[in-house]
């Protein structure tokens, strides 16, 4: 039997307001307990909650910026549901009108190729507290902090059909969260969380299987193994004669596993109606087109102005374009160093990615700065350095030995270009292997990689390789 | 309309409210008779008729991005019935 | 002294007659001598109302504050009041004391008011007795074997038995304006959103508010100018001017045309009150008003509508009474389900957990569109009547409730009983109006209300209709006797 995989996900995106949703409690990430959490926050008899502007401009933004129609009037409705991290015994959300209506996101999926993901809808909703599980005696610890912080939470239809999709979706909102700056996409502080409603069913059948939803995907290496791992689950269930159960799983990420979450098993009845202490949520035409007026370059349109601008593969402008600082650094590196396009996005994309990678620093406190880039690509372009020794310099500047002359010069990188002293060179390499040139001469060819070792040798590497082999092809040809 | 057991064991854990064997019958016999109050409702034709939520047709006002809140967990947690290193403590939930 | 209207005693103490000490004492004095029969007061805050009095004794000697520096006055106990207990009538909250002041209390605290304690309620306002209170029935003080009405009831009582010059109440569906009518005093339900909801805790979001009792219109009118105005902290409060209340109270009548609804004067209706109802409407023909039959014909809608719309709200608002960060908790919860039922069960009354029950039914998967989106339609259907009569009238008048304090425990088993007696006001509440109950003519010896209902926002159109009645008669100056003063 061939199986098809169904995913859709549905994303929390926390939005980088100063302030809550609705009091006016901190939203800064890692206080002491419970110092965040106003009277509002903790739910007091008789407090009510008053919507914060940015957060709505915010989901405004994500809106235009996906082109999906921002609803001119949307509503707040309470979830009802008991938890301890929900103090109110409902959450805040928005039910049948939410503020961001139907749009989509072009996916790319390497080689060119690129998918069309619909996005069914984003509403605006407060998020819950933290129930730290730790031992009290036997009890549970209530951390409200994070209880009203605004979230967006993006749904998308259920489009995607393998992990691979769901992560390059995840990371294209990721990335477009990032660029319009309304969530600051950190994943391990809980700022964007993923959860991936999986399916099965024979390929070619319409009908969709029975889903489960995966939670505490904090990653995308989560996200990944989580959905495949669900995959195998769900088919190994079936092909054994069984049924899938829709629930809830949540991915244990030391165990590498998904398992059921009890406490979510029961069928909830959220009795969701309009919450009657928010007014509905008007926004004119003025006040959305104002906000588009702000919106940066996105994601799409930077990467298709790096491909015709600077001459790129798609592939090659995705990684560029993957986050707004990566864009910015390359263009700066371009920019000042007025060298080929390409060879600097290899260098962006290869030995500085490596690098942070390696060492897990952002781009924007990159040790090697867009400047010290471009200084070295300068040398480069004219051939004060071979792309090899570059690479020795670029490693110096990264532990903080100053800028790309100043690394030659300590170092004596400098490139031989004195034909003079190179053409001394070959004549003694040639001479003192008598042996190789005479193999050479009678058509052993490879051996001429042999004679530019030496040569490169007895320079450290510095002697300029094209004139190296120019020189060695006219010697060899003597005699 | 009326209310069996059943019905008010699961509306009354839906609202997490204990109701002992011996209050069922009564409870069950007052919310039987309010729905029945209720129940003139359904008489009524309200074909195109808009919900309405609030007394006044206003927009929601937004309010502007500032923190003006401060740290009060000391005054708040005076009142918890338990608390320990900041945190509010209830029975272990289980995930 | 107790006796007189909010002006004389801002007018004797600046004249120096006697300080607001001496005058907080005075009320405190007869709340210790003659509460104990009536049970209005929940809690008395003799310290803190003698320490701001010496406040506001400062500021008067100074020759500052305003017309309510040094006044005391009592806040229903649904009003959040920091540092002092606020239970809202039930045993939930009966050692919740309050981290913050409502609006109300803030308000009424910046224009120098004392307060002299915490008033009796139905629990989580939801009673129109009095008789649902985890702190014992108020009695009304015109007979003590009868209720005061309610929710509001221990601040109808007090202000009646004048314990207090005036209190604050709420009013979600007659819970302002029933017990004002029981207990022979003015009691007025502004537009809603014209006085925060801000610190006043939710029994019914859409239909809560805040509004003054006392013993005249006049003084209604001090009282909610202090009250009223927009407040950035509820969102559903109105962004709109708030006009002088007492500068038109003496406005002439004539030609004042007034709505009488046929459908509050029909079935059901106590001939007593229905009386006292006409001779108040035939003093206002003689003020020079027009009287004109009007109809609302879905006023027999209202108390289901209500009956759902309520309760749904009330079942959401009062989730967060879960014995985790405030409030009762049960003794040793097995569990977390256990912890939530049964500090649940324990610290909400009969009333409470019925209509918790009723609107969780009514909010539940299968029953929404029958029951909660049916009562939202068919209060637009409500309201709409409402807005037609207006077009016509320019207030509308009726009884405030259809027969007189019944006695303690007559209506206690039978809810739905309990529930027609806001058959009157409770279609205010869902229309957003406001409304406001001034003494008519006693029936039967017993008080009785005249109901006037007025447009949106129009609260000093209310407040001077009514105080010209109590220019021309005397029903509200008249006080219960035998009360041991």
């Amino acid at each position: 039997m061939q199986w098809e995989t169904v995913i859709g996900l549905e994303i929390h995106a926390q939005l980088a307001t100063k302030s809550k949703i609705f009091s006016g409690a901190s939203t800064a990430y890692g206080a002491e307990p419970n110092t965040q959490a106003c009277n509002v926050d903790l739910g007091m008899p008789g407090v009510l909650p008053v919507l914060n502007r940015e957060a709505v401009c915010m989901a405004v933004k994500f809106g235009v910026a996906i082109g999906a129609k921002v609803a001119p009037r949307s509503v707040f409705a309470r979830k009802n549901y008991f938890y301890p991290d929900l103090p109110k015994g409902y959450q805040i959300s928005q039910m049948e009108l939410p503020i961001v209506g139907v749009g989509k996101l072009t996916i790319n999926l390497g080689d060119g190729e690129s998918k069309v993901i619909g996005i069914t809808r984003a509403h605006l909703e407060e998020d819950a507290g933290k129930s730290l599980h730790e031992d009290f005696h036997g009890m549970t610890g209530i951390d409200l902090n994070r209880a009203g912080t605004p979230l967006l939470e993006i749904v998308s239809e259920p489009d995607m059909s393998s992990a691979v999709e769901a992560v390059a979706y995840a990371k294209k909102i990721h990335a477009l969260v990032r660029y319009i700056e309304i969530c600051d996409g950190n994943m391990a502080e809980g700022s964007f969380r993923c959860d991936a409603n999986v399916s099965v069913r024979p390929k070619g059948q319409e009908k969709l299987g029975t889903r489960a939803e995966l939670k505490n995907l904090n990653s995308f290496r989560f996200l990944e193994k989580a959905i495949n791992l669900e995959v195998e689950r769900q088919i190994d269930i079936i092909e054994s004669g069984g049924k899938v159960a829709q629930e809830t799983r949540l991915y244990d990420a030391d165990r590498n596993e998904t398992r059921s979450m009890r406490s979510k098993e029961e069928a909830n009845d959220y009795r969701y109606f309009p919450d009657p202490d928010l007014l509905p949520v008007e926004l004119d035409d003025a006040f959305i087109d104002a906000i588009r007026e702000t919106l940066p370059e996105l994601p799409d349109e930077k990467r298709q102005r790096f491909e015709a601008d600077y001459v790129l593969s798609q592939q090659d402008a995705v990684v560029l374009t993957a986050s707004r600082e990566l864009a910015d650094y390359y263009e700066a590196v371009v920019a000042t160093a007025q060298t080929d396009p390409k060879i600097a996005a290899n260098w962006v994309s290869g030995e500085l990615a490596a690098a942070l990678n390696k060492e897990a620093v952002d781009v924007v406190n990159s040790p090697v700065t867009a400047e010290l880039l471009a200084g070295l690509l300068k040398r480069i372009a004219d051939q004060t350095i071979s792309g090899k020794i570059a690479k020795q310099v670029f490693e110096a500047m990264w532990q903080g030995e100053g800028d790309a002359d100043a690394v030659i010069e300590a170092k004596g990188l400098k490139q031989i270009t004195d034909s003079g002293a190179i053409e001394k060179l070959v004549d003694d390499v040639v001479t003192t292997n008598p042996k190789q040139a005479e193999q050479y001469r009678s058509g052993k060819d490879k051996l001429f990689g042999f004679f530019v070792g030496q040569v490169m040798k007895e320079t450290k590497g510095k002697a300029n390789p094209q004139q190296v082999n120019e020189l060695l092809k006219k010697r060899l040809a003597q005699d | 309309m009326s209310l069996d057991h059943a019905d008010v064991k699961k509306i009354a854990h839906l609202a997490r409210v204990d109701v002992s064997d011996e209050q069922m019958e009564s409870i069950a016999k007052d919310l039987s008779n309010i729905l029945g109050l209720v129940e003139q409702m359904s008489a009524v034709d309200t074909e195109g008729v808009v919900p309405m939520a609030h007394p006044l047709h206003m927009a929601q006002r937004l309010r502007s991005d500032e923190v003006t809140e401060t740290d009060a967990r000391e005054l708040f947690q005076s009142i918890a019935p338990q608390t320990e290193e900041g945190l509010y403590l209830v029975p272990k939930v289980i995930e | 002294m107790h006796n007189k209207s909010i002006t004389e005693l801002a007018a004797d103490l600046r004249a120096g007659d006697y300080s607001s000490v001496e005058l907080t004492q005075y009320f405190l004095d007869r709340i210790q001598r003659m509460d104990a029969g009536l049970n209005s007061f929940v809690t008395v805050c003799s310290d803190e109302a003698l320490s701001a009095a010496q406040a506001a004794d400062r500021q008067l000697q100074a020759g500052q504050g305003g017309l309510l520096t040094g006044i005391p006055i009592a806040h229903k106990d649904i009003f959040c009041t920091k540092g002092i207990r606020t239970t809202c009538g039930s045993k939930m909250l009966e050692n919740f004391i309050s981290p913050y002041d409502a609006t109300v209390v803030t308000r009424l605290k910046a224009a120098g008011v004392v307060n002299l304690g915490k008033t009796n309620m139905d629990e989580f306002a939801m009673g129109s007795s009095n008789e649902t209170s985890y702190y014992g029935p108020v009695r009304n003080p015109w007979d003590t074997e009868t209720v005061p009405g309610g929710s509001s009831g221990g601040s109808a009582a007090c202000v009646a038995a004048r314990l207090a010059p005036a209190a604050t109440g709420t009013d979600t569906g007659g819970s302002i304006r029933q017990p004002a009518a029981l207990c022979g005093i003015t009691g007025l339900k502004p537009t809603y959103g014209r006085v925060s909801r801000y610190g006043m805790i939710a029994f019914a979001s859409s239909l809560d508010q805040a509004g003054p009792m006392t013993t005249s219109a006049a003084d209604a009118a001090i009282l909610l100018q202090a009250m009223a105005g927009f407040d950035e902290r509820d969102s559903t409060s109105a962004d709109q001017p708030v006009p002088d209340y007492s500068a038109g109270l003496e406005d002439d009548l004539t030609g004042l045309k007034i709505g009488l609804p046929k459908e509050y004067f029909g079935e059901g209706l106590d001939d007593a009150v229905a009386k006292s109802v006409e001779e108040a409407i035939a003093e206002y023909r003689k003020l020079g008003a027009e009287v004109i039959e009007i109809s609302l014909p879905n006023t027999h809608l209202a108390v289901p509508t209500y009956y759902v719309v309520a309760p749904a709200e009330c079942s959401s608002n009062l989730s967060r009474f879960d014995g985790v960060r405030y409030g009762h908790r049960c003794e040793d919860p097995k569990d977390l389900e256990d912890l939530y039922k049964r500090s649940r069960a324990e610290g909400f009354g009969d009333e409470v957990k019925r209509r918790i029950l009723i609107g969780t039914y009514a909010l539940s998967a299968g029953y929404y569109d029958a029951y909660y989106l049916k009562a939202q339609k068919i209060r637009h259907l409500i309201s709409d009547d409402f807005t037609q009569a207006f077009k016509q009238v320019d207030v509308i008048m009726g009884p405030t409730a259809p027969d007189t304090g019944f006695r303690i425990g007559e209506r206690a088993g039978d809810p739905v009983s309990m529930y027609l007696s806001d058959i009157y006001t409770i279609a205010v509440n869902l229309a957003g109006l406001p409304g406001i109950s001034i003494p008519a003519a006693p029936a039967n010896g017993k008080p009785a209300g005249l109901q006037i209902i007025g447009n949106y926002f129009a609260e000093a159109k209310l407040l001077n209709v009514a105080h010209r009645l109590q220019m021309a008669t005397d029903y509200h100056k008249a006080a219960p006797a035998n009360l041991g003063q």
